[in-house]
């Protein structure tokens, strides 16, 4: 398993040049200077953004540059925020924790609500509560995120008033104080529930699925011949099995719910690295919106490395 | 053990009807079937493909497929308690403890995430209160006499990485693991190679002879038969059409089928290119003639009545030699007499 991981990892790096040169081209081609973060926009001179730009290295041939930035990234060097005059690495790493937060709320949520409801419906299918669930499962699929997280805002926030609308945190609450997690509990819930909407019904319509086709299995049906009680079969036999895939769903999740946040986050204007994302293309700061992409495919490519050390824990079938 | 307590039935199936809910409407698979098991006999079912031996083993075990199948009539009386009448959780108490079953299919009867010990020992905890450690010497045991080697490393094992035949010795051993009374086996070396099939029918017989206990063995294989029964049972279309010792109906078949049944055996010391085959195919459950005998489009014996009166099942040749067939005076309904001067008019 662990030589699996590593052969794995290394298997990544071709991919991670790949992305970083594609990334890398498409900031090139964006409009404007993708690298001009740098000059003093108040400065038109033109001798002086020439200066600027060959102190700067933009001069180089396309190469040089590419492997300077890479270079600059493999130090921990992203660059320079040209809206916020920051480092882009503190920029991201003050974002980071409220979206993480949001993700795992949202991972909690989805996993309960998906288990509770696909346990429910896989054993008790074709009866009105299964029907019931179906239903809106099939909303939750359909429906498009940003349409159910207006929806969500209208009803809980504006009529019912049980959830704020916007933010992560009411100001002016003392850090780390039980009454300033608990706002931003509050705070989250709404986004959170919205952001695993999708994954809930999809999850829940999968697990009662895959529960209804194991059901027929052989092996249920000699673990009922050995006396094997009705709850037994239904909570260990089956379930162990529906598990694994779902189990797997969990690795492609991480990327899912850190790009499925840049709606949610801006819908709901929740401070976040989604949030940041869309600023950032809408003021043009290309050092952020370059390395949050970069993140973003990271986040891919480790959450499928995950998906896959899943399915050999859960598993036994397979073995690296 | 005295002649009479012997005699007495373990299993007795009365007039047991199921069937199948197919596009609304309600078809038989089985009907009207009669039969014992004695203790510690071995009973065998024969017959084609779809004649109905599986439904009729898993309706004695209560494990129809749910929802779309149905007791519709019948009792199933197994130690003179009607298992028909019984709820699930009932019935829980006697599977894999009075009953056990076990199938044709050993490469999936097996849940493939959970090990070997524990699919094992999940029946002795399923009816007594046994810790986990005597639990699992018991299965250890359980796998030594079923003939695995290397018990003690199997145990821990997951059945894909056990042979066809090595998982259907652990069904084995899962079902004698608590010593049941009746064993029902349906079809249990038909995945297998052949000579895998012969070491474990040795394995059955070895265990029924110090078990003491009674099988209900389902079968294609009349070789098998012969080795093994007692008594036969020949199914076909949903019906018992005859029933005897097996010396008896290997030397004196009554039925038109039996006899083509056993046509069909290949034998070393005939020089023959060709196999006995029986010509068409046993009707399907929504296309069963209402009236009249049900192999009478295969049957070379078969003569006008056969397609008007239905054969039922009769004493033919003392001794409880049973046959549904025409050519046998005790096979006629009961009311057919008027009829019969009818015709004969
Ligand atoms: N789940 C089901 N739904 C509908 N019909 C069924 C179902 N299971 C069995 N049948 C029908 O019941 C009849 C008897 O089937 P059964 O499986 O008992 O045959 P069998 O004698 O065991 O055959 P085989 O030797 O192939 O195992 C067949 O006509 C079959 O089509
Ligand atoms: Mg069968």
């Amino acid at each position: 398993m662990i030589s699996y991981t590593l052969r794995r990892l290394l298997g990544m790096i071709p991919l991670l040049i790949l992305i970083s040169i594609v990334v890398f081209s498409l900031a090139k081609l964006m409009p404007g200077d993708p690298f001009s973060g740098e000059i003093d926009p108040n400065n038109t001179s033109v001798e002086y953004i020439e200066e600027m730009r060959e102190n700067l290295g933009y001069n180089d041939p396309i190469p040089v540059q590419y492997q300077r930035w890479v270079t600059n990234l493999a130090q921990g060097d992203l660059g320079k925020s040209t809206t916020y005059k920051k480092p882009v690495m503190d920029v991201i790493l003050e974002r980071l924790p409220n979206t993480i937060f949001l993700a795992i709320t949202s991972l909690i949520i989805t996993y309960i609500l998906a288990f509770t409801l696909g346990m429910y419906s896989g054993r008790k299918p074709y009866t009105l509560g299964d029907n019931v669930i179906a239903t809106f499962n099939y909303g939750g699929i359909a429906i498009p995120q940003y349409i159910i997280a207006i929806v969500a805002i209208y009803f809980f926030s504006f009529k019912l008033g049980w959830f704020p609308s916007n933010g992560s945190i009411t100001p002016g609450l003392e850090q780390g104080t039980w009454e300033f997690w608990m706002d931003r509990i509050h705070h989250v819930v709404l986004p959170a529930m919205t952001l695993g909407l999708f994954s809930t019904a999809s999850y829940t319509q999968f697990l009662r699925n895959d529960i209804v086709q194991n059901s027929q299995m052989d092996y249920v049906r000699s673990a009922r011949a050995r006396g094997t009680s009705e709850s037994a079969i239904y909570n260990k036999h089956i379930l162990r099995n529906s598990i694994i895939p779902l189990v797997t769903f969990f690795g492609f999740d991480l990327a899912t719910l850190i790009g499925g946040a840049i709606i949610t986050e801006t819908i709901f204007t929740y401070p976040g690295i989604g949030m940041l994302f869309i600023n950032a293309i809408d003021t043009r700061d290309y050092a952020v919106v370059m390395s949050l992409t970069l993140l973003f495919s990271f986040l891919t490519l480790f959450g499928n490395l995950i998906a896959d050390l899943l399915y050999g824990v859960v598993d036994p079938r397979i073995r690296y | 053990m005295t002649y009479k307590q012997q005699e007495k039935d373990l299993l007795k199936v009365k007039k047991l009807h199921t069937g199948f809910y197919i596009e609304g409407k309600f078809h038989h698979a089985i009907e009207d079937i009669n039969l014992e098991v004695k203790p510690k006999e071995v009973v065998c079912v024969v017959g084609e493909s779809g004649c109905g031996k599986s439904v009729m083993s898993l309706s004695i075990m209560q494990l129809l497929p749910k929802g779309i199948s149905k007791i519709s009539d019948g009792e199933i009386l197994f130690n003179g308690e009607d298992l028909a009448k019984k709820t699930e959780k009932e019935m829980n108490k006697v599977r894999g403890r009075d009953i056990a079953m076990i199938f044709q299919e050993p490469m999936t009867a097996l849940n493939p995430v959970f090990t070997i010990g524990y699919q094992l020992q999940e029946v002795l905890f399923n009816h007594s209160n046994i810790n986990k450690k005597d639990a699992r010497k018991r299965a250890i045991e359980l796998l030594r006499e079923v003939g695995i080697p290397r018990a003690e490393k199997i145990i821990d094992e997951y059945p894909h990485q056990l042979s066809g035949g090595m998982r259907q010795r652990v069904m084995i051993a899962i079902a004698i693991a608590l010593h049941p009374k009746l064993l029902i086996a349906d079809e249990p070396t038909t995945a297998l190679d052949v000579t895998v099939q012969a070491q474990i029918l040795e394995l059955l017989k070895d265990i029924q002879e110090k078990e003491d206990m009674a099988i209900m063995l389902i079968t294609h294989d009349l070789g098998v038969v012969a080795d093994i029964a007692d008594r036969v049972i020949v199914m076909y279309a949903g019906q018992i059409v005859e029933e005897a010792k097996v010396v008896d109906l290997f030397t004196k078949p009554k039925h038109p089928y039996t006899e083509a049944l056993l046509k069909s055996i290949p034998r070393m010391e005939e020089v023959t290119d060709k196999l006995n085959t029986i010509q068409g195919v046993v009707p399907p459950i929504t296309n069963m003639p209402e009236v009249g005998c049900r192999f009478v489009d295969r049957c070379h014996k078969a003569f006008d009545s056969c397609k008007k009166v239905s054969p039922q099942l009769g004493n033919v040749n003392g001794d409880q030699h049973l046959a549904r067939c025409l050519l046998y005076e005790k096979c006629y309904p009961s009311d057919y007499s008027e009829e019969k001067e009818e015709i004969s008019l």
